[in-house]
């Protein structure tokens, strides 16, 4: 069971397109959608699904467009979600350039072939595909999410990876990737060996890969789709050393001051640098006249976020660094109360990924026999990182 | 140059000249006309009127032009059905143009035109399409059909379309049989009694074949209809989980859901025992918290369902707490969604990380937020009784904060603490007292003065406070009334001195300036209790109450069943059956989870329930209760026999009752007694006992009764079978039956159908249906039958004792978290202890034959070297008695333990269960 229409809203609710799949709910009904989505939002109670009547919205928010999908049946209420956040995907201005050209198409009269992607078992890959060179470019990227509360021990500490792939290949090449997955080695008898080998928690393929396969023997095999795509993604939970390390102090004065004390550690290989750290700091929204000292990089008061942002360029493994921040407040002061955000963390370590995944190989086989190079690329970085301030 | 000049066009007279430029000769002028057309239609402009201009166009080889036509035919056909029929002729036409891509056009474009007239023109055009020979355009004609049949079901059964879309199923392509699938469930699900989804295990490989072949929204579709099927055994369930698994690494988040739901669904037929069972758990959780990275509201989808999950199976992610975890950013609905599965995850093991982290909750700024968390926090005290005591200390700190609703808040949870763990926390009423006059919610005031009331006899100035909340009565809730008329009558129970000037004053706010109907009568009801009897006013409203159990909010055990077949549904986010806001009541089909595995055993053999009277069950002569009869034969038989050596007394009793010539004299020479047959349940209506035989045999009684006792097959099918044999020298007719009331309400359900006269010597066998809907009245024994057989001589009275697990009723069987709340619920002293000797069974016979007479074993363990059998029944009146059965490997005697809230019935109980075993 699915959506019986969908609808892209602009920002007042006056829908923009939509597309009516079912017909069993009336295109009207829309109308009630903007006034719910109001009212639930002054009671608080605004949730992904609202109903009015017979009729139940599930709905996104994507920028400025809300897309709703209408049922009034007992949908698969993640199907739709997840439909409306492919067409978000899909309709990726890149993407859309490929299905609407400023020119007009020529159209060959009695033309009467289906696109075979349209109904193969092979859909996301059309044939006849010509590279002069054929390469395979792999990203592997780690994210590291991070809860840590106010007295400093670590809640929550994940870590999402996803395999990125680049394809450049010529015809329906077959391609096998290798990793030092625990599981594998196991199987295979290398558990013994020097290698070291990663236990994935949880891994999700895209749809190229056999999953049959991958659950038989662990094998990852695919025919790409051409281009750019997320091949996999998987999550561990074994804790590691936060990276980053902040210890902070804020002290609050009523009616008169704010003062800062933030420091970050490295806590990574000395040869690693962390590029881009960027550590963002709360303040109260109507502090004022903001004075900062930093020991290395610059700090930066962002008043529309309320956050002080400290980027430090380039940060090594093992070093410490502080920042300093002083902010005046009004003496008279403010009735709502508010929340205390947590201090977030945002980082790039190239060349490394902190659970220590490898690729082992990637084997590409195609009829024509031709020699493809692959090309790896390591780089972690800061998922959700947040450490709570009290 | 782009489109957008045709968007421009805003003259007036417009109409006007595009039908003229859409009846042009010129094919582009005639495109442009269409574009121009469709471009007003597509900003809200009524372009109906060109409509048989506009379906002219319809006859071209250009595609382009074809697919705008086919657009505003979708638009406009409904308000234009009669100009509709036009468009027929091109229908049928492009569904055989050499083009696929215009076969399937025209197919799903005739799908979209919902017009009743037409249809039927379309029949023959699909039928094509379903054959065609490209899977493109057999994919999109199964679609279509599903379309058709919303407009017009008979049509389309007629047609014979349906049995074409099940051999879809079969097809060669992924696609088609994704979309053959997707078509026949969305019709199943609006004709449940449709038989579209029987599906035997070849389709069931076919679907799983094609699983590993479509497309993602295909997978979903199959997953979705896979979850409806019902294996036939745990074997094929097995199988079919273990093809389906490899879809939990899909990156699409609702096929994993789906493939989540059609596990949980199965899983419910696997043994526990199977290592497979134990490998699936573990298989569930990863991909379950991996949800939670996905987008917000597909986040919150998934928590809407691990939070059946987690109910249904709490093993799955029971070491997965610190995933729901609340982060800042996290949207209001999904951290309230992680808010309720930490609670329902709590357990002792995690209790300090929760705690503190509900405590941080409670200092956040969103206020429903913190509320909750409060609440939860007092969820927590009850739930996790060693952490009772440090959820009370971060209640009080909370109350310190002054923060109006998390006072409110704290202290309607503090209320529940003190009904679960009396007498332990009540020092704490001081700090809630001083928080009296910040209490402006009708819950917290309601809250505080239930505290009040029920400990007036602590608090020194109980009667004051009462007093202030009275003086704005009429302006309270009807909630905070209720309760303030109970408390003040509470506190007027314990300290009567001072207090009957306020008792007066509520009860007559209560009965006679009130216009609400429940306040009123629980005004005068205390009111006529107060002035006639005092001692039994305090024995009512000052009773012990029941403690509380933990899981006050847990989803009712069948609805959750439901709920699990429903997962990644609007149901599943909603925790409400489709029947609750789908339309109609045809659109809706309650789904059910397989039966256990041993439950199924069961159903099959209910004929095997045994019958018959436990051994040791003796006639009774009935006691006097102070009838005639009882009178009568008081005289002559003394006080009743009962209770044990009940074998001697029934001798006895038939000695004196038979033998005795004074009652002879008093009832007319007849006898009649009524034997229970000893033994042998496994024929029905056994004759009686050799033994009682004789004794009667002896008797110059006139008449005899057997009577056996047949087991429930369904609630309510007892019957008690009598055997009736005229001893007396005249015809017997004109009988009649009746009981006297009893302890569960047995009734005969249908009259006493004798059909000819009996004649001297004769003996008749009847069967007697039963049913338990008579009237009440506790009997001692407690299994006593008093029953009345009336003819054209006299009337006859006698007692019997029936074997209680005539009473066990099919659906005895408790869910395994019920069972262990309910044991821990009921108070130890309800506890009673058997042996039951000379009983060589092992656990696995002794369950079996437990479960035929509806014991059910609802878990099984063993510790050192003891099978310990957890079982339930439930009687016909709703009591439900919990057992646990040691049972020894080589030692005859098992030791049972019976836990219920009505204790007198245990004695009976055990009896049934020796009887049953040793048979």
């Amino acid at each position: 069971m699915s959506a019986s229409a969908v609808f892209i809203l602009d920002v007042k609710g006056k829908p923009l397109i939509s597309r009516n799949y079912k017909g069993d709910v009336a295109m009207s009904k829309i109308e009630h959608f903007m006034p719910l989505l109001v009212q639930r939002e002054e009671e608080g109670a605004l949730a992904p699904l609202l109903s009015h009547g017979q009729v139940h919205f599930l709905w996104i928010k994507h920028s400025n467009l809300y897309l709703v999908a209408t049922t009034s049946k007992n949908a698969n209420a993640s199907l739709v979600y997840s439909f409306l956040y492919k067409t978000i995907e899909t309709t990726d201005s890149k993407i859309l350039q490929e299905y609407i050209t400023q020119q007009s198409n020529k159209l060959e009269t009695g033309k009467s072939r289906v696109p075979p992607t349209v109904t193969n078992a092979v859909s996301w890959r059309s044939e006849g595909i010509k590279y002069k060179k054929n390469e395979v470019f792999i990203d592997v990227i780690e994210s590291v999410n991070l809860l840590v509360n106010a007295n400093g021990s670590v809640l929550l500490s994940e870590i999402v990876g996803t395999i990125k792939l680049k394809v450049f290949l010529s015809g329906m090449p077959e391609l096998r990737l290798g990793l030092n997955d625990r599981v594998l080695f196991e199987l295979t008898g290398l558990s013994g060996s020097k290698n070291k080998s990663v236990e994935l928690e949880d891994v999700k393929f895209h749809q190229c890969v056999r999953l049959s396969r991958f659950d038989n023997d662990r094998t990852i095999s695919f025919i790409p789709p051409d281009g750019d795509f997320e091949l996999m993604s998987y999550r561990l939970s074994t804790q590691v050393k936060p990276l980053i390390w902040i210890e902070s102090v804020i002290e609050k004065f009523s009616h008169s001051r704010v003062e800062i004390m933030v420091k970050a550690k490295g806590q990574f290989k000395k040869q690693s640098v962390a590029n881009g750290v960027e550590i963002s700091v709360p303040v109260p929204s109507d502090a004022d006249s903001p004075r900062f000292k930093t020991s290395v990089g610059s700090a930066k008061y962002v008043p529309e976020r309320n956050v002080v942002i400290w980027s430090i360029k380039s940060f090594p493994g093992g070093k410490e660094y502080l920042m300093r921040a002083h902010f005046g407040l009004p003496s008279v002061e403010k009735e709502e109360v508010e929340g205390r955000p947590p201090i977030g963390v945002k980082f790039e370590i190239p060349y490394f990924t902190v659970s220590g995944i490898q690729v082992r190989y990637m084997k590409i086989i195609e009829k024509s026999g031709y020699q493809a190079l692959p090309w790896v690329r390591y780089i972690t970085q800061s998922g959700d990182y947040q450490l709570r301030t009290s | 140059m782009t489109d957008s000049k045709y968007f421009t066009t805003t003259k007036k007279g417009e109409i006007f000249e595009l039908k003229a430029e859409l009846n042009s000769d010129k094919k582009e002028k005639k495109k442009e006309a269409v574009k121009k057309v469709i471009a007003s239609m597509t900003v809200g402009k009524d372009v109906s009127a060109l409509f048989p201009d506009v379906v002219n166009c319809m006859q071209t080889d250009n595609l382009e032009l074809k697919k705008l036509v086919y657009l505003y035919l979708m638009n406009y056909a409904k308000s234009q059905p009669d100009m509709a029929i036009m468009a027929v002729n091109t229908f049928v036409k492009d569904c055989e143009d050499p083009n696929p891509l215009i076969r399937a056009l025209a197919v799903r474009t005739m799908g979209c035109i919902r017009v009743d007239k037409i249809t039927e023109y379309l029949c023959e055009p699909l039928r094509k399409c379903l054959k065609d020979e490209d899977p493109y355009v057999r994919k999109t004609a199964a679609v279509c059909v599903a379309k058709l049949h919303d407009i017009n079901a008979q049509l389309v059964e007629d047609q014979g379309f349906l049995d074409t879309l099940k051999d879809l199923i079969s097809d060669s392509n992924p696609m088609v049989v994704a979309n053959a699938v997707a078509a026949l469930s969305e019709i199943a699900e609006s004709h449940p009694s449709s038989n579209l989804l029987d599906l035997n295990p070849q389709s069931i490989n076919k679907l799983l074949t094609a699983l590993n072949e479509c497309t993602e929204w295909g997978q979903i579709f199959i997953l979705d209809c896979l979850a409806n099927y019902m294996p036939k055994d745990d074997r094929e369930a097995q199988s079919i989980c273990e093809r389906v698994t490899p879809r939990l690494s899909h990156a699409n988040s609702a096929v994993v859901l789906s493939a989540v739901k059609v596990l949980m669904k199965f899983m419910e037929m696997l043994s526990k025992d199977l290592d497979y069972y134990g490998t699936l758990l573990k298989k569930l959780a990863p991909p379950l918290v991996t949800l939670l990275s996905a987008e917000p509201e597909l986040q919150y989808v998934a928590l809407r369902n691990i939070n059946l999950i987690v109910q249904k199976r709490p093993e799955i992610l029971k070491h997965e707490m610190k995933v729901f975890f609340v982060k800042y950013n996290d949207p209001i609905y999904v951290k309230l969604e992680k808010l309720d599965i930490m609670i329902r995850l709590a357990s002792q093991a995690n209790i300090a990380q929760v705690l503190a982290e509900l405590k941080e909750y409670a200092t956040e700024v969103d206020v429903d937020f913190v509320r909750k968390a409060v609440r939860a926090i007092g969820r927590c005290a009850i739930k996790v009784e060693q952490s009772a005591e440090r959820c009370v200390s971060t209640l009080l700190d909370l109350i310190q904060t002054k923060v109006n609703y998390v006072v409110q808040e704290a202290i309607v949870v503090i209320k529940d603490i003190f009904r679960k763990y009396p007498n332990k926390y009540e020092s704490v009423i001081a700090t809630l007292c001083e928080n009296l006059d910040s209490l402006d919610e009708p819950e917290a005031r309601a809250a505080m003065i239930w505290i009040v009331g029920e400990y007036a006899e602590r608090i020194d100035n109980a009667d004051e406070l009462l007093e202030s909340f009275l003086e704005g009565f009429h302006d309270e809730s009807t909630q905070v009334q209720l309760q303030l008329l109970t408390a003040i009558v509470k506190l007027f129970l314990k300290k009567p001195t001072e207090t009957q000037e306020l008792v007066q004053q509520v009860l007559s706010l209560a009965t006679q300036d009130s216009d609400n109907p429940d306040l009123r009568d629980r005004g005068y009801i205390y009111w006529r209790l107060l002035s006639t009897d005092p001692v039994a006013a305090k024995e009512v409203v000052l009773a012990e109450k029941p403690l509380i159990s933990e899981e006050t909010d847990l989803i009712e055990p069948t609805l959750l069943d439901e709920l699990i077949c429903y997962i990644g549904t609007l149901a599943s986010v909603y925790h409400k059956p489709p029947s609750a806001f789908v339309e109609g009541g045809r659109g809706v089909v309650h789904k059910s989870l397989p039966p256990r595995t041993a439950s199924s055993e069961s159903a099959e053999s209910p004929e095997t329930a045994p019958t018959g009277a436990p051994p040791g069950e003796q006639p009774d002569v009935i006691p006097a209760q102070g009838d005639l009869l009882g009178d009568l034969l008081n005289l002559d038989l003394g006080p009743p026999v009962s209770g044990p050596p009940l074998a001697t007394s029934s001798v006895q009793m038939g000695a004196v009752d038979l033998l005795g010539g004074g009652l002879d004299s008093l009832i007319g020479g007849t006898n009649f007694v009524a034997p229970p047959t000893a033994a042998v349940p496994a024929n029905l209506g056994a004759p009686i006992g050799s033994g009682l035989s004789d004794l009667f045999d002896l008797t110059s009684g006139v008449g005899t009764l057997s009577g056996s006792y047949v087991a429930p097959k369904a609630v309510g099918s007892i019957s008690m079978d009598l055997q009736l044999t005229n001893k007396a020298l005249q015809v017997m007719t004109d009988f009649a039956i009746q009981f006297n009331r009893n302890s569960f309400g047995l009734a005969p359900a249908a009259p006493l159908q004798v059909h000819a006269p009996l004649s001297p010597n004769q003996t008749v066998e009847i069967s007697l249906p039963l049913s338990t809907v008579g009237s009440v009245m506790k009997m001692e024994p407690l299994n006593n039958l008093q029953v009345a057989v009336k003819n054209n001589i006299d009337v006859f009275y006698f007692s019997t004792l029936y074997p209680l697990h005539i009473l066990f009723v099919e659906d005895g069987k408790m869910d395994r978290q019920m069972f262990l709340a309910t044991w821990k619920d009921i108070p130890n002293e309800n506890e009673a202890q058997f042996q039951i000797r000379d009983c060589p069974l092992n656990a696995e016979a002794a369950s079996s034959k437990l479960q035929s007479s509806n014991i059910f074993t609802v878990a099984k363990r063993n510790v050192e070297g003891q099978d310990m059998l957890y079982q339930s029944l439930k009687l016909t009146n709703g009591i439900w008695v919990l057992a646990e059965l040691r049972i020894q490997p080589g030692n005859p005697s098992c030791t049972l333990s019976l836990k219920c809230r009505a204790p007198e019935v245990s004695q009976h109980v055990y009896q049934a269960y020796e009887t049953i075993l040793k048979n």
